[in-house]
Parts: structure tokens; C-alpha cells; sequence
């Protein structure tokens, strides 16, 4: 759905699909394959104002518990409860029905700081 | 002898109806003739219904099934998992401790106020620090109170702008945790390419909103960090107070003083570094000392000597306040009051230096199996990995497994989290060649069996009450309740 050679990566290892000024974020392949499997995910609420960086919701696996950050600044217009409640999805298709939620840009400029695909695989 | 005994059945379900261990006589009232209808139990109470042999045999079975540090060798890292000397139990459960009601004026209860004054002055001497409170209930406990006294420090100087705590990812886990509960802004720092804290990240995330930089010291991955005083003066220099984390003393005691290093509030674990049993969720005792200059700041009461006598003092008006009702946990207290009584000076050195001789006999021995991921001297425990070129399929989960099999606790697993594939292991100062000789080469066969039969290693335990537990779905779909 959101191929990864379409998604921007943060270092941090969240992807953002672009369109129409949403981001559409979620973790990418390597990261839900490094923490195994997941038990729990903690959406952040509609309206919530993040900031590209920050922490702004929570996945927990058999392993840890993993901050997620926001690939880019702006506010929470849609989150995915499907993830939320059956998180195995978040594994099965991190690219696809695992997304988390969609984040409506306030700094568009802030794409810039986020690798492409083929970049993000040559740091992994 | 293997334990054949049903573990897996439930008291309630080997109940017999009617069945009793005591009788009760028949009251002469029914429930329901002295309470309100709304108090009145509406469904089936589902008690076990036993005789008194039968529960003794449950339990005394389910009891020979520990696998505990009396029982075993528990290696589990950043636990201290050291013996707790069985004296100790005697002595806190004297009667004139364990029978004394925490509510007794001050008059009748000074041999307990003397061991809090004295124990008070022994954990200021053994770090450097000035004073120190004894009510946390244990190390998270004792890091929020000093997180407290870092906020009530900043704000006695009208600091207002002073709301971010950093914390290193090598830190404990429970440290951004501590700093959330206490209201204040978590800021991460990732640590250089040597485990230890990267002095640059450091400098860019000090600024005049800092309030405390948290330091686990040894670090989580078992490192001292050597630019410990130029780290400190940072800190300083930004206006910020340094916090450690002493849940790694087992390392530093006897041979060096928090204080000396910079530290302005702490915390010990006495339940690790003193010896006291712990596990399974307390009690512990996570005493926070401070340096000169903030002992106004810590909880009130604290127990001063006048003239002989011991007693509460006045709450200092710049005071956190209360951490913990009454004494704190005095047994805890007791138990590591007689630990230090027994060993001071050049023993407590040999503390230190044998936690530390024993973590690297165990990296160096296991160099060529499970390497450690930072390739050098460690403090009191190491961190090992697995080289996946080597065994693509086997998980550090396998390798944990297959330990208990072979009678030795696993050690903590995936943790710290900037190691993949960490096996953190601690073996404490109490553990003799022998035993880590025996460790070592369990380790080294389960290696082989990685290299040659990976297989092997999924299934395990095999020899445990217990086997493979489906940890995914216990966690994503938790049965916490036992239903008819």
C-alpha cells in the first residue's frame, strides 16, 4: 500500500508516505523485524500537535518497549485502531495495514531531513 | 528427584465440595440478617475448598519448584543477585524489632532510631555524600525522590525554567521513566561509539532548562565512565545537578565515593549492593544521599542524635516531604546496617574488586563464543552478544532457555536496549571459580549445539516444570482470571 521505495525514512526507523500534506507514518520493515513480536501499540489522540523528532506514541514488544517518533511536525488527523487492536498486523504488514497514523504537515520544508528508501537501507 | 508432582493443577481445582481444613462453628447470624442487600455477595465466591493437608502438600510442592538464588546460580545482570547471609534474617526478626508498633514515641523506640542514624552516616561515609534519607522503598522509588529534591532545589531559587531531565540511552530504564513521574521533560542522549556518554550530545542537550542529568554509573552496558569529572563540571557549569544511579554500586564500593566524582544526589539499592534478599517485587530500600548543601531538601522526618537520644527532627521547610509511612522497610534496613557493621574499609574493596575480577573471567573465558559487543575491560558485569554470521537462526531467547535447562538462571536478556541480541550477565563477588567454570562451559556447549543443531535449542526448556512459554500471546491476549 505505502511501498517503501515511495516512503521517506527517519533514522529513527519510521517511514512517511507524502500526499496532499498528510504523512502517513509507520515503522518500516527492518525496525518491526529488530523488535519482534508486537504485543501492544499506543496511538496518539486525534489533535495532538507533534513535533518532528519527538516521541509520540509507544510499541511494545516480547522485547521492549520503543518510542516512536514523529517523522515530521504537524497534527494527528487519523489514527490506525485497527493497528492498536490486533498489533501482530504491525509485523505482518508494516507497509501496509500496519500503519499508525497520519500526521497533517505544518512544515513541509521538514521532508528534507528524511532519507530516501535507498539511503535508509544503506544505514541499515 | 524429579518433582512429580501435578504443579500445573490449581488449588481450585483440586477442591472437593464441603471439603475442610478447620470447621467453623455454624454462626448464629447469616450474612444477610446483619448486612444491607447492596454489601451482599451476588455471585459464587469460588474459594478452594481443601483440607489442611492437602493445602500444606500444594504448597509445599509448589515451593520445591523455585528456582531461586538458594537454589541456583543467578546471573541475572543489573540485579546483583549476591548471597544474602541467613544471619541477617535472624537478627531483623528479633523481637524487639519485628514486634515494635511503628506509631511507639520516639522514647520507646530508639534501638531502631539508632540503626536509621547510624546507617544514615555509614552510606554518607562509604560515598561522600553529606546525608542521606532511608525511605525509599527502592531504586525507582529512590531516583523519583531525588528528582523531587532536584525540582524543590530549583524552584528554593526561583528557577522556574529548569524542566528537562537528560537521561543517556545507557541509562536504566527506569531513569526517563523516574523523570516523566516527576513532571519534567525526558531529553535522550545517545551514547559514542564506546558505550560510553558522547561529551558533544551532552554539551547540545545542556541549556538553562536543565534541571538534572541522570548517570547510571557503571553505565548499563557494564562501562565506567572515565570522563566522569569533566562530565560532571558540564553539568555544573549549565546549572544542572548531577543524579547517579548507584543500582551499580556493587562495582564502585570501597574504591571510590560518588562525591569525589561530582555526584549531588543519589541512590543505593541496599537490597543489591547490601546484600538484602530481593526479587519477586520487594521489599527493597533505595536510600538517596545528597551532597552538602541539599540535605534541607530531602524527606522529612530524619532521625537526629541529642544528647544521646534519637529522634525525629522538625521538618525542614524546604523539604520534599514524605516518601514512605513510618520507618521505611526497617527489616531491609536492619539487614544491611549488619552488612556494613561486618565489613568496612579494605573488605568492602574486596566487594568491588572481585564483582569486577569475576565479570571479566567470564567475558574473557566466553571471548570466543558470545563476545562482548564493547571489546573491553567491563566493571561488575559484561554484555554479551551472539554473532548471527555464526548462528543466523538461534536468538539470544535460546540461548537463555537452554541455560535453565542446564540448572543456571538465564541472565537479563535484550537489555541494554543498544545491544542486539544482549545476554547481560553479572555473576556478584559471591559466586567462586568453580561455580563460573561450570557457567562457562554450560555457555560453551550450548554454543556448539547453535553451530551444529540450532534446532536443538528452540524447544528448551525441557527440564523445567514449565516449557517454552508463548510469550507473544500471553502478552497480547492475557487470561488473568481462572473461570469455572
Amino acid at each position: 500500500m505505502y511501498n517503501q521505495e515511495n516512503c521517506k525514512f527517519a533514522a529513527t526507523h519510521e517511514w512517511a508516505y507524502i500526499e496532499n500534506g498528510v504523512a502517513t507514518v509507520g515503522i518500516s520493515d527492518h525496525a518491526q523485524h529488530e523488535i519482534s513480536d508486537i504485543v501492544f501499540v499506543e496511538l496518539p489522540k486525534i489533535g495532538t500537535k507533534v513535533e518532528q523528532g519527538k516521541s509520540c506514541c509507544v510499541i511494545e514488544s516480547v522485547k521492549s518497549a520503543s518510542d516512536i517518533y514523529a517523522p515530521v511536525s504537524g497534527e494527528i488527523v487519523e489514527v490506525n485502531q485497527a493497528a492498536a487492536d490486533n498489533p501482530s498486523i504491525v509485523n505482518q504488514a508494516p507497509h501496509g495495514d500496519g500503519w499508525l497514523f497520519k500526521i497533517k504537515m505544518s512544515n513541509p520544508d521538514e521532508v528534507k531531513n528524511l532519507l530516501s528508501f535507498e539511503d535508509y537501507k544503506a544505514k541499515i | 528427584m524429579i518433582n512429580t508432582y501435578p504443579h500445573n493443577v490449581l488449588s481450585i481445582e483440586k477442591s472437593v465440595k464441603g471439603r475442610r481444613g478447620v470447621k467453623v462453628c455454624t454462626p448464629s447470624k447469616q450474612a444477610q440478617d446483619i448486612l444491607p442487600s447492596k454489601y451482599l455477595r451476588k455471585t459464587e465466591i469460588n474459594l478452594p475448598e481443601l483440607s489442611e493437608f492437602d493445602t500444606v502438600r500444594h504448597f509445599t510442592n509448589l515451593s520445591r519448584l523455585n528456582f531461586c538464588l538458594d537454589t541456583h546460580f543467578y546471573p541475572l545482570g543489573s540485579c546483583t543477585m549476591k548471597y544474602n547471609p541467613k544471619s541477617y534474617d535472624v537478627l531483623c526478626a528479633l523481637d524487639n524489632f519485628s514486634s515494635l508498633h511503628p506509631a511507639l514515641p520516639e522514647a520507646n523506640a530508639q534501638g531502631t532510631l539508632q540503626i536509621i542514624y547510624e546507617l544514615d552516616n555509614m552510606l554518607a561515609k562509604i560515598t561522600g555524600l553529606s546525608a542521606f534519607t532511608l525511605q525509599p522503598s527502592a531504586g525507582a522509588h529512590g531516583e523519583f525522590c531525588g528528582a523531587l529534591i532536584a525540582r524543590a532545589y530549583h524552584a528554593s531559587r526561583k528557577d522556574k525554567a529548569r524542566t528537562q531531565i537528560i537521561v543517556p540511552d545507557t541509562a536504566h530504564g527506569t531513569n526517563p521513566a523516574t523523570a516523566a513521574m516527576a513532571g519534567c521533560e525526558v531529553v535522550n542522549i545517545k551514547s559514542a561509539a564506546n558505550g560510553k556518554v558522547d561529551l558533544n550530545e551532552l554539551q547540545k542537550a545542556l541549556s538553562e532548562k536543565t534541571a538534572l542529568v541522570m548517570l547510571t554509573i557503571p553505565n548499563t552496558v557494564g562501562l565506567f565512565e572515565e570522563d566522569i569529572l569533566q562530565i560532571a563540571d558540564m553539568v555544573h557549569q549549565s546549572g544542572a545537578l548531577l543524579y547517579m544511579d548507584g543500582a551499580n554500586l556493587n562495582a564502585l564500593i570501597g574504591l571510590v565515593k560518588p562525591a569525589d566524582m561530582g555526584v549531588d544526589i543519589m541512590h543505593i539499592n541496599l537490597h543489591k549492593t547490601l546484600a538484602t534478599p530481593h526479587g519477586g517485587g520487594g521489599p527493597g530500600a533505595g536510600a538517596v544521599g545528597v551532597r552538602q548543601g541539599l540535605e534541607e531538601f530531602l524527606p522529612s522526618p530524619r532521625v537526629i542524635c541529642k544528647d544521646g537520644k534519637y529522634a525525629f527532627a522538625k521538618k525542614s521547610k524546604l523539604s520534599i516531604g514524605k516518601m514512605k509511612s513510618f520507618y521505611g522497610n526497617i527489616a531491609i534496613l536492619i539487614r544491611a546496617y549488619c552488612y556494613l557493621k561486618q565489613l568496612d574499609g579494605e573488605s568492602l574493596k574486596d566487594i568491588a574488586k572481585n564483582a569486577i575480577i569475576n565479570a571479566n573471567y567470564v567475558r574473557v573465558k566466553l571471548k570466543e563464543y558470545f563476545p562482548a559487543f564493547f571489546d573491553t575491560e567491563c566493571m561488575h558485569e559484561c554484555v554479551l552478544t551472539i554473532d548471527k554470521t555464526k548462528m543466523p537462526t538461534v536468538k539470544t531467547l535460546d540461548i537463555a532457555k537452554n541455560l535453565l535447562d542446564k540448572g543456571f538462571h538465564a541472565p537479563t536478556i535484550y537489555f541494554p536496549l543498544i545491544v542486539p541480541e544482549a545476554l547481560m550477565i553479572e555473576p556478584t563477588e559471591t559466586e567462586n571459580k568453580q561455580m563460573l567454570d561450570n557457567f562457562i562451559e554450560a555457555l560453551k556447549e550450548i554454543y556448539n549445539k547453535a553451530l551444529h543443531t540450532p534446532d536443538v535449542l528452540h524447544d528448551a526448556p525441557l527440564n523445567c516444570p514449565v516449557k517454552r512459554i508463548d510469550e507473544v500471546s500471553a502478552a497480547r491476549e492475557p487470561n488473568l482470571r481462572w473461570t469455572k
